[in-house]
């Protein structure tokens, strides 16, 4: 089974399709285009604080800018639109249904997220992903924070077209034979997600427009000065993006679920557990949005139910480390590249979430806030976790997308040098963190200790860089020249491949 | 799913949802206990603006960017912003409050010994937020 590229066609016909594979295929390309813009920056980030002063980049404004459309980038135009890649070919022909439910609407999905794009870095703008009023008013300059508000919406509203699809195609176009209990947890996980993001985005959506209007003078609910109140603007963010941190986590550990079972030669150790930890986790992913806010004065009794419900997110993320595990255990396994990264991507999610535990207990949370053990923290998911998973995928697809091989070796080499790059990035930023460096500064004091870190981190990210040249080269590649793949046992592990199905109705 | 028994996943998830149990009573114990402000707490207003700190003591008398206080004594800080929000950072004694415009937001600490110590801005304020800092000096009991 060929998923896509196997005749060169125009690339209108690509571009103008509605097929799911087509639309995919945009997705993928989109994703990763923005996967290097969005770590271009994050090298320029860690070049300049290689060491204290000014030297790369030249004034704190600049510096502010990258950083925000750093983190804009890679979760909105990487990571969500690299899911969506993944869904668009694989949940059709998990489900067993021709296309997308709405294939129109899954390519305006698409479609509506170059403008957005476009808006996200045509302006640059420089108030952090997180956009926290007052400042957003009274202080950002314009029009780059227009822009950026405006880009968020039109992303906003292609993820929920994109989850609304999703939703329908699994639970409405599956093939009347399967029961929902049949479906693979991959589309399990984009089930769970799409469901997340129909219930929180909207809370996003309007803390949006009320940034907009205030920005514009005509309304002040988050100004200080005009009565309004900034603290209920990090509720209705944080309303939204605690859940879309499981969004961005639950299709990754899905991808997982395909690769670890594949290459462990055995079949999952417990399905059941699986469906039962994304549903769980899609429930507690409502109950922890404060904890983001413990320092924004907030009483003892808000902060224990917002911890207590925080800790609740971590047996369910344990019980799908232990069905990896478990389907790993007497398993014949065989390291091929996907699995590499599968199995660092679980390594390192374990210790994303060892750190979440102690950022959750209240009085080490004052310990951590907002200092560079919590970017390290958020890094192990996003990185270590979200986009290993992920880049492993990318490999396992890659031989059904492009009818050919990569380079296994170069594959390989990618994955080591990427892993002791963000072993020595993000866990030397927690023990930052605890040195008391604050996060989004241009500039520090010169502290022996936090320069002794800071060049460790920028030495691992410049090793993240290097792997990530030489993973493009190796995709750019082999895609074209690369060495024609067997596909249907496209990595030589023998036995019946029980998903993904043949393509139904190529052509459509 | 068939043909084995799932009782070590069970096993595992009892000894996961008891270690967050211990986790989480732990830290609600130590908040509690950290959050107790003495009575004779002496009152300090922290003012924070782009890009520095004001303080302001008991007697009425400000300083700008150094903080003195006295080694043994507790102190209580009202902190609050009169433009964006900042975040009040003594990180040798794990002193974090957000100064948030329009609130004041309290946060009680006691020195024990006689030096300085660095007072940064943890929360991104804009353009200077990188320098915004300011220094607590720790001074000898006057009595």
């Amino acid at each position: 089974m060929v998923l896509e590229l196997q005749k060169p066609r125009p690339i209108w016909q690509i571009m103008f399709s509605t097929h799911h594979t087509d639309v995919g295929l945009l997705y993928l390309i989109l994703s990763l285009s923005f996967l290097f813009m969005g770590g271009a920056l994050a090298l320029a980030i860690r070049a300049e604080l290689f060491l204290p002063g000014a030297q790369i980049i030249g004034d704190a404004m600049t510096f502010n800018r990258i950083f925000t459309v750093h983190g804009t980038t890679l979760i909105f135009l990487f990571i969500l639109p690299f899911a969506s890649a993944v869904g668009n070919y694989f949940v059709p022909i998990m489900v067993r249904y021709k296309d997308m439910a709405y294939p129109k609407l899954n390519a305006i999905a698409f479609w509506m997220i170059p403008p957005g794009a476009a808006l996200v870095w045509l302006g640059f703008a420089d108030f952090t992903w997180y956009a926290q009023p007052p400042y957003s008013i009274i202080s950002a300059p314009g029009p780059a924070a227009d822009m950026w508000i405006f880009g968020l919406k039109i992303l906003g509203v292609s993820s929920v077209l994109g989850a609304l699809n999703f939703v329908v195609t699994i639970l409405k176009c599956k093939h009347p034979d399967m029961s929902i209990g049949q479906v693979p947890l991959l589309a399990w996980s984009f089930l769970a997600s799409s469901l997340i993001i129909l219930v929180a985005i909207p809370t996003f959506a309007a803390a949006l427009l009320m940034l907009l209007t205030d920005r514009l003078g005509v309304s002040g609910f988050f100004n200080p000065a005009m009565g309004g109140d900034p603290i209920a603007y990090s509720h209705l963010f944080w309303f939204t993006f605690h859940p879309e941190v499981y969004v961005l986590v639950i299709p990754a550990i899905g991808m997982m679920y395909e690769i670890i079972p594949r290459f462990s030669r055995k079949p999952i150790y417990s399905y059941n557990s699986g469906i039962f930890a994304f549903v769980l986790l899609s429930i507690v992913a409502f109950s922890s949005w404060a904890h983001h806010m413990y320092a924004t004065g907030m009483s003892f009794t808000e902060k224990t139910v917002f911890m207590v419900g925080t800790l609740a997110a971590v047996p369910a993320s344990a019980m799908h480390v232990f069905n990896f595990i478990a389907t790993m255990w007497n398993g014949r396994i065989k390291f091929s590249t996907p699995m590499m990264w599968a199995v660092g991507g679980i390594a390192l999610f374990f210790s994303a979430g060892a750190g979440g535990v102690a950022n959750a207990a209240m009085p080490l949370d004052f310990a951590t806030h907002d200092s560079y053990w919590v970017v390290g923290h958020f890094h192990l998911f996003v990185m270590g976790t979200i986009a290993f998973g992920s880049i492993g995928y990318l490999y396992y697809m890659f031989p059904y997308v492009t009818g050919r091989m990569y380079n296994e070796t170069f594959g390989k080499v990618h994955f080591v040098m990427s892993f002791i790059g963000t072993i020595l990035v993000f866990f030397t930023q927690h023990i930052l963190g605890l040195y008391g460096m604050p996060r989004r500064v241009f500039d520090y004091p010169p502290i022996p200790e936090w320069i002794a870190m800071n060049q460790i981190a920028t030495i691992g990210a410049m090793i993240i860089g290097i792997s990530m040249i030489i993973f493009l080269a190796n995709m750019i590649y082999s895609s074209g020249k690369g060495k024609l793949a067997d596909t249907d046992d496209p990595f030589g592990l023998g036995g019946k491949y029980y998903y993904p199905f043949e393509a139904k109705n190529p052509k459509h | 799913m068939s043909g084995h028994s799932n009782w070590p996943e069970w096993i595992y998830i009892a000894v996961v949802i008891a270690l967050m149990c211990w986790v989480g009573a732990e830290a609600w114990n130590a908040e509690r206990l950290v959050e107790h402000v003495p009575a004779d707490a002496e009152v300090i207003k922290v003012i924070a603006q782009q890009w520095f700190w004001t303080f302001e003591y008991e007697d009425g008398t400000k300083t700008i960017g150094d903080l003195y206080v006295e080694s043994g004594k507790a102190y209580k800080f009202e902190i609050t912003s009169k433009d964006v929000i900042h975040s009040f950072n003594i990180h040798d004694y794990v002193v974090l409050m957000d100064a948030v415009p329009g609130r004041v937001n309290t946060v009680w600490f006691a020195p024990t010994d006689v030096r300085t110590h660095d007072i940064q801005c943890r929360e991104y304020c804009g353009l200077i937020h990188y320098n915004m800092r300011g220094t607590l000096h720790v001074e000898e009991p006057s009595s």
